[in-house]
């Protein structure tokens, strides 16, 4: 069974523990700057959204990649970088409508949640369960995907 | 059932592949006019500087990625011959089809200037076009390129890097007239020339003299710059020339498609830069000629080709990324604003940082940016997705950069 | 190492930017933060230079662990010399921007000198300007934060600021980060106005790397996290209820100081309280408080995030306030109400957003309104001063007016801006302000917690409870319980909590970890991160040295130990009510014996011998 992050924002204090988290396992440093989970405020609404890729079926950054420097790691179902065929063309960012893959001028290479290779480091380091990593069927992204079909023209006949 | 795809660009090769996926029996022959394996042109730039090898520009990297199932014919289409399912090679051979693809892409127009065909001159496309300018860079060298297009940003960094002298000559009043306002567009200039180039706008070759060791390129105005290179990349068209005299409508001087992408012609189907498909935006059809459309248009093409009707096409946004020696620029939609429609932008001229959004009534239809990467893709979001943002579009004219803020507002009720 | 090594140096009066090394001898004692940065300070600055002259420093400093992983790792702390009480000023502050500085690669920036024109400093990494600001000068820390979101184009920027109170001179002004994090007291954001400095900007892309020993930094602070968890306090008191949890805890034990001190139980001390912020409010249904919020890296989140009733008289036709925003934490809630007698939560709320809003300290300003009321009740301060405003106890209009007032400073805001000495002073009756060395009280009553009388007359900036926070161990037993009526051992126990509580204030961490930590518990974690092995005892002895250093700057600016007193009202008159009735402040009975455990004379002086213990510049 494939599991995936599940976020809740309702739980989330906005304490940044899941971008320290992520950037010390992907770049070995805390830089809240490269993390590939976003904490986003809410000020005037009291709220904090914690957000990354949903690693969604439809992958339209591995489809726009024109090198295929993306594929997916069949064991966790993550879309994955492979960063010595990336060539950082970016055409993946600006394909990704959830604006979850990044360009990192730093390395001329983008990056992405990867999940960690299947366990993810933000979901161990958040102290109030707002992200948890669970059976892919219980995380409750059908909002996202729901507008996703919408727009997809890339759907399976079958 | 026999497919056969003409043209291994991207749009080709996706299409191959996902009819190998619906339709395990079918025979798959994909017909490339080019020596080397299937390969991407957005690479190329990244090949220039020496970023990749050559390898490094495959659309895919196994070798027997294509296996058995797909047969990779190289080959010139010459005609069609639709009554009798037929395409028909430069050199005579005749491949017979139950359905076809045309993704023949597009190739470099040159414009209409005395001396454009002398030996000094190349266009920066394919991959031998990169070898030959690979060959003659180097430092000092002085470089002549016409177009501030798409394909003459991305490739200014090599040209730049490899230390040649660089004067660029763009016919619009701008760079990138065709993906970038006039803010960005001018911003792209001035950024350009802070690195050195030397940027002539509404500007044209008037002609290209050729001596034995240089050129010498006569620009309007009475300016003269010698040239040891002169790389034209001056817009493109589709290569669709193959189809004149056949059924097969063409628009644009691309193939007609419907939503199925399928041409007026019932089994000859077309993506890709040889497709003038719908634009999600307009409503309109046009030729996008860009990647990721390519890629979509396969993807739906194929599903046709395979069972028709099977999936209609959404109509592709249009898109461009360009890193224009750093800095990048980002397209989206209506970036030139619709009638009626509001807009709200924010510039730092000395940062290089601009945002320019689009809306029509409450809903964003486009946008340009500039020195702007993070969550760039949530503009696409925001814009497919035609969300109505109702108190968010007021925060987003306040502050354009609340993009994030704004689509998670819409989808999540943040 | 988790020092970046690097100091920024910003000469105001030039407009010129430096960069040096960070002095790692210096940092082997002294930590980091409010210790190291009190060492350059020391160092660099005149202590008899004026606060608000172009000779004192303003110095924006973190910690080692500031930036990481570490629970609670985001502190910063300004560290400058304070106009309201003319001792050393060291502000602690929460929020982003310290990790955000740590990250952009930078332990220290030291401001010095005094700009011609209202400048802000802009951060990126190792881009580092300073930008014309006369554009943001007169505009709140509220204003300022959206403007320069806007014309920096950055989202992800965090910046601090001052507001308007700070401009107009208000003695406690507050540089405000993150919109309602403070380095709140002793007017450190007075001293960054005179210097013409309105903001810093600042934005870090480069992390914070450099850990000595990641795989058991990540290791040992995943286990401290845990115990921050499993605690009783910093688990689930503080996330529920913030430190409003403390307000009826405090108020049973009688040592809620209530209308200028004059009393020690408050009657609406249950209508303030986290309970009543929870409460649906009755007019539209929904609660004072939104929800919880951390400052960066923290586990524990005892941030309040609030609103006020729409139809409340503070906010009616002001849909500015309408929103969320920081809401109340105890000390706010004490001095904004309890101290002024107000009972009015969103009253207290809505003056809490105005101190966040326009920079200034609440507890300051509340103690200095609860002394203007004080001398209106008693008919020295008439509504010919107050424009025919009612300075009355228990007035939310007052409270209200009063904070409009301070923010802009104008007419009366002007003296409510001097503070409760000055003011007190200047009206002629110096006896009711309820200040040391000229800082007003925070929220625990001295006639009811007698260590915190030792800890207010001795603590190095004025009156503060977070100098050495005995209400730990006298109320709530942590790390062991101890009586609260009692003078007994209270020397050695403010000692102890001081010199503790200067180590944990140098590293990067809050202090509210403390409930659930010691110095066993962090010392592992500094030294996971940082050579120098650093031990539960070398940190201590760090703390003692910070202590010190302060100590002996604030003898050298002219203080001496007559300043380590406390108002004649809680020496003098006793509590009215509740279990210390009858108690007044024990302090005579204190001082001396935590002069002798301090190895100080018995006038308060440091001997020549603690001074060479600790290397004390001579």
């Amino acid at each position: 069974m494939l599991r995936s992050l599940n976020i809740n924002p309702d739980k989330c204090t906005g304490c940044l523990q899941c971008e320290m988290a992520c950037s010390f396992e992907n770049e070995g440093v805390f830089n809240p700057a490269k993390s590939r989970i976003k904490i986003f405020t809410f000020h005037d609404e009291g709220r904090f959204v914690p957000y990354t890729c949903t690693q969604c079926d439809e992958a339209w950054c591995l489809h726009a990649c024109p090198v295929e420097a993306i594929r997916m790691n069949r064991e966790t179902g993550a879309m994955e970088i492979l960063d010595s065929v990336c060539v950082g063309c970016k055409v993946c960012t600006i394909a990704c409508p959830f604006g979850t893959v990044n360009y990192n001028q730093t390395t001329g290479k983008v990056i992405k949640c990867d999940l960690c290779g299947g366990d993810p480091q933000c979901a161990q380091a958040c102290p109030t369960e707002a992200i948890t990593y669970v059976d892919a069927d219980a995380t409750g992204l059908e909002k996202m995907r729901a507008w996703a079909s919408k727009t997809d023209n890339q759907a399976h006949a079958n | 059932m026999t497919y056969v795809i003409v043209g291994s660009g991207p749009a080709g090769v996706v299409a191959a592949e996902t009819i190998c996926k619906l339709d395990p029996n079918g025979q798959v022959v994909m017909v490339g006019d080019e020596p080397d394996p299937p390969y991407s042109r957005m690479a190329i730039p990244y090949l220039l500087i020496n970023n990749i090898d050559e390898q490094g520009t495959y659309l895919r990297k196994d070798p027997e990625h294509f296996g058995n199932a797909i047969k990779h014919v190289h080959g010139v289409a010459e005609s069609v011959d639709a009554e009798a399912k037929t395409l028909i090679l430069a050199d005579g051979r005749k491949l017979d089809y139950e359905a076809l693809l045309v993704s023949t892409g597009s190739r470099p127009i040159l414009p209409p200037v005395p001396g454009i065909d002398g030996e000094r001159v190349t266009t920066c496309w394919t991959l031998e076009d990169a070898r030959k300018i690979t060959a003659t860079l180097k430092p000092d060298a002085s470089v002549v390129l016409i177009g501030a297009g798409f394909i003459g940003c991305i490739i200014l960094e090599a040209l730049v890097s490899s230390g040649a002298n660089l004067t660029v000559v763009e016919m619009g009043d701008r760079m990138v007239p065709r993906m970038l306002d006039e803010t960005s567009g001018g911003l792209l200039k001035k950024w350009c020339q802070e690195k050195g180039v030397n940027v002539m706008t509404s500007a044209q070759v008037e002609s290209i003299d050729h001596h034995s060791d240089k050129a010498v390129v006569k620009i309007s105005n009475d300016r003269h710059v010698e040239a040891e290179l002169v790389i034209s990349a001056a817009g493109v068209r589709a290569n669709a020339d193959f189809l004149e005299g056949t059924e097969i409508e063409l628009k644009n001087g691309a193939v007609a498609v419907d939503r199925y992408m399928c041409s007026s012609v019932p089994g000859i189907y077309a993506a890709g830069d040889a497709a003038c498909g719908l634009d999600f935006s307009t409503s309109d059809y046009s030729v996008q000629a860009i990647q990721p459309t390519a890629v979509e248009h396969g993807r739906v093409a194929a599903a046709n080709m395979v069972r028709h009707g099977s999936v209609l096409h959404q109509g592709c946004i249009n898109m461009n990324v360009l890193d224009t020696i750093g800095l990048v620029s980002v397209s989206y939609g209506q970036w030139q604003g619709v009638e009626g429609g509001d807009h709200a932008a924010l510039l730092d001229r000395d940062r290089f940082r601009y945002i320019n959004l689009q809306f029509d009534g409450d809903t964003l239809v486009g946008a340009n940016t500039l020195g702007i990467t993070q969550h760039i893709g949530i503009l696409r979001g925001l814009i497919q997705g035609q969300f109505k943002l109702g108190k968010w579009k007021q925060r987003l004219m306040d502050n354009p950069m609340q993009l994030m803020e704004a689509y998670l507002a819409a989808t999540q009720g943040a | 190492m988790s020092w970046t090594r690097r100091i920024l140096r910003v000469n105001l009066t030039e407009g010129s930017i430096s960069e040096e090394p960070l002095n790692m001898e210096w940092a082997d004692q002294y930590i980091g933060q409010r210790g190291l940065a009190t060492r350059y300070f020391v160092e660099e600055t005149d202590p008899t230079c004026d606060p608000l002259g172009p000779d004192n420093k303003l110095i924006f400093a973190t910690g080692p662990l500031t930036g990481t992983m570490a629970s609670t790792g985001g502190r910063y702390s300004v560290i400058t010399k304070g106009p309201l009480t003319g001792a050393i000023a060291c502000s602690n502050s929460g929020g982003f921007i310290g990790a955000e500085l740590k990250s952009a690669g930078w332990d220290m920036v030291i401001c010095e000198g005094r700009s011609p024109s209202p400048v802000m400093l802009h951060i990126v990494d190792d881009k580092v300007k300073l930008l014309p600001a006369d554009d943001l000068w007169g505009k709140s820390v509220w204003d300022t934060d959206r403007l320069i979101h806007e014309k920096l184009h950055d989202p992800q920027i965090r910046i601090a600021a001052i507001g308007r109170s700070a401009e107009a001179g208000c003695l406690y002004a507050a540089i405000i980060n993150d919109l309602h994090r403070a380095a709140g007291r002793s007017g450190v954001g007075t001293v960054m106005a005179s210097k013409n400095l309105k903001a810093m900007a600042v934005r870090g892309t480069q992390g914070v790397g450099n850990i000595k020993d990641p795989k058991s930094f990540m290791q040992v602070t995943a286990e401290q996290k845990q115990v921050l968890a499993e605690n009783a306090v910093t688990g689930q008191g503080l996330p529920a209820m913030g430190t409003q949890v403390l307000m009826n805890v405090i108020n049973e034990i009688g040592a809620l100081p209530t209308n200028n001190m004059r009393e020690v139980q408050f009657k609406d001390a249950n209508k303030i309280s986290a309970e009543a912020m929870a409460e649906p409010r009755d007019s539209d249904g929904k609660p004072n408080l939104t929800t919880n919020a951390a400052c960066f890296g923290c586990t524990i989140a005892c941030g309040r995030i609030s609103t006020i009733d729409k139809g409340h008289f503070t906010v009616e036709n002001k849909p500015e306030y309408w929103g969320n925003s920081g809401g109340l934490e105890y000390e706010a809630a004490w001095a904004l109400g309890a101290d002024t007698g107000v009972g009015d939560l969103d009253a207290l709320t809505y003056a809490n957003f105005v101190c966040n809003e326009d920079g200034f300290d609440p507890i300051s300003f509340g103690a200095t309104v609860a002394a203007a009321m004080e001398l209106f009740e008693e008919g020295v301060i008439t509504t010919g001063q107050t424009d025919g405003m009612e300075l009355r106890f228990g007035s939310a209009e007052a409270l209200a007016w009063c904070a409009e007032k301070v923010a802009s400073g104008e007419g009366f805001g002007a003296d409510l801006g001097l503070g409760s000495k000055r003011l007190c002073e200047k009206y002629g009756r110096p006896e009711l302000s309820m200040t040391v060395k000229g800082q007003e009280f925070p929220a625990y009553d001295p006639r009811g917690v007698q260590g915190m009388g030792l800890t207010y007359a001795t603590s190095n900036r004025g009156a503060c409870h977070l100098r050495s926070y005995t209400v730990a161990s006298e109320v709530l037993g942590i790390p062991e319980k101890t009586d609260p009526l009692s003078v007994d051992g209270k020397a050695g126990l403010v000692k102890a909590f001081q010199d503790a509580t200067a180590a944990v204030d140098s590293t990067g961490l809050c202090v509210f970890t403390t409930f659930a930590w010691s110095l066993d518990n962090i010392a592992p974690q500094v030294d996971a991160a940082c050579e120098g092995g650093w031990t539960a005892e070398k940190l201590l002895e760090a703390g003692e040295r910070i202590w010190n250093l302060e100590r002996d700057y604030n003898m050298r600016a002219g203080l001496t130990g007559a300043d380590d007193s406390l108002p004649k009202r809680l020496l003098k008159d006793a509590a009215k009510t509740g279990p210390a009735e009858g108690k007044v402040a024990g302090l005579d009975e204190m001082l001396p014996e935590y002069y002798q455990l301090r190895g100080w004379t018995p006038d308060g002086q440091l001997t020549a011998e603690t001074r060479s213990r600790f290397g004390l510049p001579a």
